[in-house]
């Protein structure tokens, strides 16, 4: 399956540049992409890999440079002009319409003559699907479907339009390790039939088990291109983050660890009554990391906020013990006001940074006040310890903002983060849960996510992190509690589980919970 | 594969956000769209085949040109600037309030009550004061019922305060036609003039209402400002789903709001009704709860800002009577001068908010004045790049 | 049986101009586009129908079929205008929807009252009004006689004036667009989700653009139908404010009708329908004033009443109310 020995390019992109404002997310970056070739764009979260991409995909037009499809030089405005050029993106967040079939999906937007004939196009879909190895019903919803059935329709769509360059955008994050391997079976498929394939990621042993060669990108530029097998995951980590760095995360050993929080039987329903926590049992203990693994969608979401106090709760407890054991509560049908009023402090840095957690459009000051606003029993807000709080904060996470009073939603991802969970943290919290703290961070600012969550531990602060990368998981937790379809399909130890045995438990009982997302 | 390809060539225009605008900026770009949306004011004034000129010059000296018509002008503006400050903090939290008008009017019919039944009952201070409260009351409950529902099963809430706008105009045309019909009105359908105990005593020729709208103004921008509730507003604004997580009572907060809102626009039904007009009619609210909306939006809802606005559209509608007499042009080319006006003020928001680049200027990129901007930090492009979807 | 099928008869005649708003407004927030202003179009399309063939008339034109072209004509064109300004604004400048759609109907409004007044005092008449003929084209039944006169149902199917019967096309075809062709397969797509539709090749701004241009000329047909049908009115004649929140029903009978053209037909009549109720079975204990508002009691009622069930089928367009701006994040 290796690349003919005269290679042809399909795809040419010579000294693109793109800028947001004032920041170049791709500074002239040169890249090929083969015919017949499985090709990885390798680069940490943040070194423009899918801006690159999304400029084939006709997304993003480029400032400056060319791009040549076939040898000849053309300019792609818009996502028609790459279905012309036969370029494919399948997108991180699937672009799909959630009231359609996977079918009507699948035609969108294609301008075919004669008659609309939705039987031909079912029929049409399924032997695409056969001649790949694709499992798919042309007619279900897509609001019916599972995260990687979602994926398949994004790929059988770039087929029907008979693209020959497919891109793919962090294709596995979604995925579990079994259902990554049936991708990546189908990919080799259709290198086999001829096709280019551009798999954006960041994840090194995907890297090494499925492409033919690897492009590096750092901060927005071109490093180099190496061949896969003439390579080794320590030199591309070298590439990727510029300098070696220790790959491994620190993990004190818990002292003295006394369950905090214990959730007891807990059973969540959703709008259309569909279980989405079942049964979840289990303690958050002091001084301790317990993460929380599974794939998209199993529960993690609820599970937190029904900690938290904002999901509704059918059946079981949440017990909360405070550090002398002399009271035990039951938060369960407590609102997150009622909780703080019991002098809990629960901390819940949420996913959703700035739709949930933050206001986007206040200031630091205007954030700091989120909960505590209501302090004190006068009509008028006391905006004096925010600030000094929001000062605080500033300086000792250094969050880059030109004021406090410069509304969060324009700092960057990292700032936003260093914001919310330094609220969080300054609340003093017996508990934190922090959702996919890391999502979209740079590795610096990551491990700064890291190092506070660890000082959080080591103050006895009973802490939950919620992951999806699971080698940070293995390496950050002292136990994992893995969600499956809404159950707890396994609690094991951080260090002594391995990687493969996580990615079973995730699939576990994959039956009888799902048909939510 | 090689299909023929198109032109070599980058989009005409593209677009980026930008937020490096100073203040004084943006208030030159809307001064820009008045003056524009002025311009082609004159453009229709002309084409009716009249002088734009002497047609601007009389709705000037028709709503300023004296102290009596001043008043007038401020008569005019009271209600407007009061409706205004009622629609801010709903619209403030994204519920779209458009039922000021049916406010108005319940508070109208509430303070009518007493004053034709309870005149000779009270002495006039508190009769004022029950009349007051009562449009209060009444406006509080006719926003509150919208806003509930809202909270409790998400009714579209547009919709709903529109509805309630036909059925308290309804419910006033029932009053007039029925039961508080003027026996002595020789037949016609009127309601009759309030007893001097039931009018709203003057300051400085203008009845005090103007007293209160502009304490009002101040109130509110303190409210919405450095108050919990204001805060709380903001927040749900934002997103309803930071304020739960905050531990905020959305829905609480959402049916306090719409009281509020509702309450203010009942008072001016009040003023309407015992300080311009001694009596109620179906037009006490007259439009006055939409033209409102346009106030407030274009004052981006600062209660300040809405003074001013409030004035040029009393300007607006005043002259407008003055060139019916004067030039015969219909009172209605009022409302269509406003639209005109707020057309280009929603138009000219664009301009503040994106930067356009043409084609052949793409040397300049990272353009923009103003040098600090927040999005200099290195990993915004970061955030650019992996969170497109 | 007479009062029941004069009754039905009267509630097809009123129901019409709902029809045509609710379609129009349909197709617009199919689009993702939420215009409120609808009753301002209906008032430009309602002034310029009757002012071209007025003009037409006034210059010595007698055919009253040319009369009838122009009059749908302007009502098109005029309409169309309107939700051009809107459509400019909200889709290339993106403004606020509600704030431009209320901003449409205050200068449609305004707009409307204006051309009357002043066209009508110009007239030695007094009136702005186009003649006998002109109207009797839009309010006599387009069968023949003995069609008519079938008992019971000749007078409830055959009776009517053509644009009642352009009405129910208009709603098969656009139940016939959205549902079966690919380019109603698209326009869904971009109200659904303007982002995907984008990635799909689909040119979203066109797409809006074209909606809501024709929708918006659609409900002009409304306001023509209001100003010339004399169930409703005069007939053939401005009157003062003549829309009087018929606009307003329309879109709050789009939700009502979960954005399906077929279902809009029912809903419209049974909003006509009770428009029309009181002069057909009065109720003596409710005064007349009361029972005129009647239709808005009851769309507030049914507002309520849909916010109380969910399914995942009838839900508005996900992105309606939403501008798109396609490198935002």
């Amino acid at each position: 399956m290796q690349p003919t020995n005269r290679p042809v390019n399909a795809v040419e992109l010579r000294d693109v540049t793109k800028t947001f404002g004032k920041v170049v997310a791709n500074d002239h970056v040169s890249l090929d992409i083969r015919k017949g070739e499985i090709l990885s764009l390798l680069g940490e979260n943040g070194s423009g890999k899918t801006t690159l991409m999304n400029m084939l995909a006709g997304i993003y037009f480029p400032d400056s440079g060319q791009i040549l499809v076939d040898g000849k030089e053309v300019s792609i405005r818009s996502p028609k002009d790459s279905f012309a050029l036969h370029i494919g993106m399948i997108h991180q967040h699937f672009k799909l319409v959630d009231v359609f079939s996977a079918a009507e999906n699948i035609v969108l937007g294609l301008k075919d003559k004669g008659k609309f004939d939705r039987k031909a196009i079912s029929q049409q879909i399924r032997d695409i699907s056969s001649k790949y190895g694709f499992d798919l019903d042309p007619d279900k919803k897509i609001y019916d479907m599972a995260v990687s059935e979602k994926q398949t329709v994004e790929i059988i769509k770039v087929l029907y339009r008979g693209a020959d360059i497919l891109i793919l955008d962090e294709p596995t994050a979604v995925l579990t390790p079994q259902e990554t391997e049936k991708l990546f079976s189908v990919l080799r498929n259709m290198r086999a039939d001829g096709k280019s394939i551009v798999i954006i990621t960041h994840k090194l042993n995907e890297v090494m088990a499925i492409s033919d060669r690897v492009s590096v990108l750092r901060k927005g530029q071109f490093i180099a291109t190496v061949n896969t097998s003439q390579t080794s995951p320590q030199q591309l980590t070298d590439m990727m983050v510029g300098h070696a760095v220790t790959l491994n995360i620190d993990r004190p050993e818990p002292k003295d660890p006394q369950d905090r929080l214990e959730v007891k039987g807990l059973t969540c329903l959703d709008g259309q009554g569909v279980k989405v926590l079942d049964d979840v049992s289990f303690a958050a203990r002091s001084g301790e990391i317990l993460g929380i693994a599974g794939i998209a969608g199993s529960g993690q979401r609820e599970l937190c906020e029904a900690i938290a106090g904002l999901y509704p709760v059918s059946h079981g407890e949440i017990i909360y013990h405070n550090r002398h054991d002399e009271q035990a509560e039951n938060l369960v049908g407590k609102s997150p006001l009622a909780i703080r009023n019991l002098g809990i402090s629960l901390a819940f840095v949420p996913e959703d940074r700035l739709g949930m957690g933050l206001v986007g459009s206040m200031g630091m000051t205007g954030n700091m006040m989120l909960k505590s606003y209501d302090k004190g029993n006068g009509f008028f807000t006391d905006a004096k310890p925010p600030r000094t709080l929001a000062q605080e904060i500033k300086e000792k996470l250094e969050v880059v903002t030109p004021s406090i009073n410069t509304p969060v939603r324009k700092l960057s991802g990292g700032n936003v983060q260093k914001v919310l969970v330094g609220r969080e943290i300054a609340s003093g919290p017996a508990v934190l849960m922090a959702a996919y703290p890391v999502r979209g961070l740079d590795i610096h600012s990551s491990y700064t996510i890291y190092r506070l969550l660890n000082e959080q531990k080591e103050k006895g602060v009973a802490v939950i992190y919620v992951g999806e990368d699971l080698d940070v998981l293995l390496e950050l937790c002292d136990r994992i509690l893995v969600l499956c379809g809404g159950k707890v399909s396994g609690i094991v130890d951080g260090r002594t589980i391995t990687k493969e045995e996580v990615g079973f438990l995730m699939t576990t009982h994959k039956e009888e919970g799902r048909g939510h997302d | 594969m090689t299909e023929k390809q198109n032109i070599q060539r980058e989009p005409l225009v593209r677009l980026a956000k930008r937020d490096d605008l100073s203040g004084a900026k943006k208030w030159a770009i809307r001064l820009v769209a008045i003056v524009l949306a002025l311009v082609v004011g004159s453009l229709f004034i002309a084409v009716l085949g009249h002088n734009p000129i002497a047609v601007y010059h009389d709705i000037i000296t028709g709503s300023l040109g004296g102290p009596s018509t001043a008043k007038v002008t401020v008569r005019v503006a009271i209600p407007l600037l009061g409706a205004a400050l009622a629609i801010a903090p709903a619209f403030k939290m994204k519920f779209w309030n458009i039922g000021a008008e049916g406010q108005i009017m319940v508070g109208g019919i509430a303070a009518t009550y007493f004053a034709l039944y309870w005149y000779d009952k009270l002495p006039k201070p508190a009769l004022l004061i029950v009349m007051a409260v009562a449009s209060i009351l009444a406006g509080g409950i006719w926003g509150l019922v919208p806003a509930f529902c809202k909270a409790r099963w998400g009714t579209n809430e547009t919709l709903f305060t529109l509805m309630l706008n036909y059925i308290a105009i309804g419910i006033e045309a029932y009053l007039q036609n029925g039961p508080w019909k003027d026996p002595s009105g020789t037949g016609f359908p009127i309601i009759a003039m309030f007893d001097q105990k039931a009018r709203l005593p003057k300051v400085g020729g203008v009845h005090i209402g103007w007293i209160i709208v502009l304490a009002l103004t101040v109130g509110m921008f303190i409210y919405m400002k450095y108050s919990k509730h204001g805060y709380e507003i903001s927040v749900v604004g934002e997103s309803q789903r930071t304020a739960r997580y905050a531990g905020m009572n959305v829905g609480k907060i959402i049916m306090r709001t719409m009281f509020l809102s509702g309450a203010i626009a009942g008072l001016m039904g009040f003023l309407v009704v015992s300080g311009a007009d001694y009596t109620l009619n179906n037009g006490t609210s007259g439009g006055v709860g939409f033209t409102a909306i346009i106030v407030a939006w274009l004052a981006h809802l600062n209660p300040f800002a809405m003074v001013l606005i409030a004035g040029l559209l009393a300007v607006l509608t005043k002259g407008s009577n003055t060139i019916q007499t004067n030039f015969k042009i219909p009172a209605s080319a009022a409302d269509v001068l406003s639209a005109i006006i707020l057309f280009f003020m929603l138009g000219c928001e664009f301009f503040i908010n994106y930067r356009m680049i043409f084609r052949g200027s793409k040397a300049k990129v990272p353009a923009g004045p103003a040098p600090a901007t927040p999005a200099a930090s290195p990993d915004t492009a970061e955030k650019e790049a992996d969170e497109h979807e | 049986m007479n009062n029941l099928i004069n009754f039905l008869t009267a509630g097809i005649l009123a129901a019409a101009p709902l029809l045509f708003g609710v379609l129009g407004e349909t197709l617009t927030e199919k689009s993702g586009n939420m215009n409120l202003g609808v009753e301002g179009m209906m008032f430009m399309g309602g002034i310029a129908g009757i002012l071209g063939p007025y003009y037409y008339e006034k210059a010595g034109g007698t055919n009253p079929y040319v009369a009838l072209i122009i009059a749908m004509v302007c009502a098109l064109v005029c309409a169309g205008v309107g939700a051009l300004v809107f459509s400019v604004l909200t889709i290339t400048l993106r403004a606020n929807q509600n704030v431009t759609g209320l901003a449409l109907t205050m200068f449609g409004t305004g707009f409307g009252n204006y051309f009357g007044e002043a066209v009508g005092n110009a007239d030695p008449s007094g009136f702005l009004s186009v003649s006998t003929a002109v109207k009797g084209i839009f309010n006599n039944p387009i069968f023949p006689d003995s069609m008519v006169n079938i008992p019971y149902i000749g007078k409830l199917l055959f009776s009517h004036n053509f644009m009642v019967y352009l009405a129910i096309l208009l709603a098969i075809l656009l139940a016939w667009f959205l549902g079966r062709t690919r380019a109603g397969l698209s326009l869904r797509a971009v109200g659904e989700s303007p982002a995907t539709a984008d990635a799909a090749g689909i040119n979203v701004t066109k797409y809006k653009y074209l909606a809501t241009c024709i929708g918006g000329a659609m409900t002009g047909l409304g306001g023509l139908y209001l100003v010339m049908n004399a169930a409703s009115g005069v007939g053939g004649a401005w009157v003062y404010n003549c829309i009087d929140g018929y606009g307003w029903l329309a879109v709050a009978l789009v939700i009502f009708a979960v954005w399906s053209p077929k279902r809009a037909l029912w809903c419209s009549l049974i909003f006509g329908g009770l428009a029309c109720m009181r002069y057909y079975y009065p109720i003596s204990f409710i005064p007349a004033s009361i029972y005129d508002i009647v239709p808005y009691i009851v769309t507030a009622i049914v507002l309520v009443a849909v916010s109380l069930k969910h399914s995942r089928a009838n839900q508005p367009p996900e992105s309606l109310g939403l501008s798109y701006f396609r490198e935002e994040r």
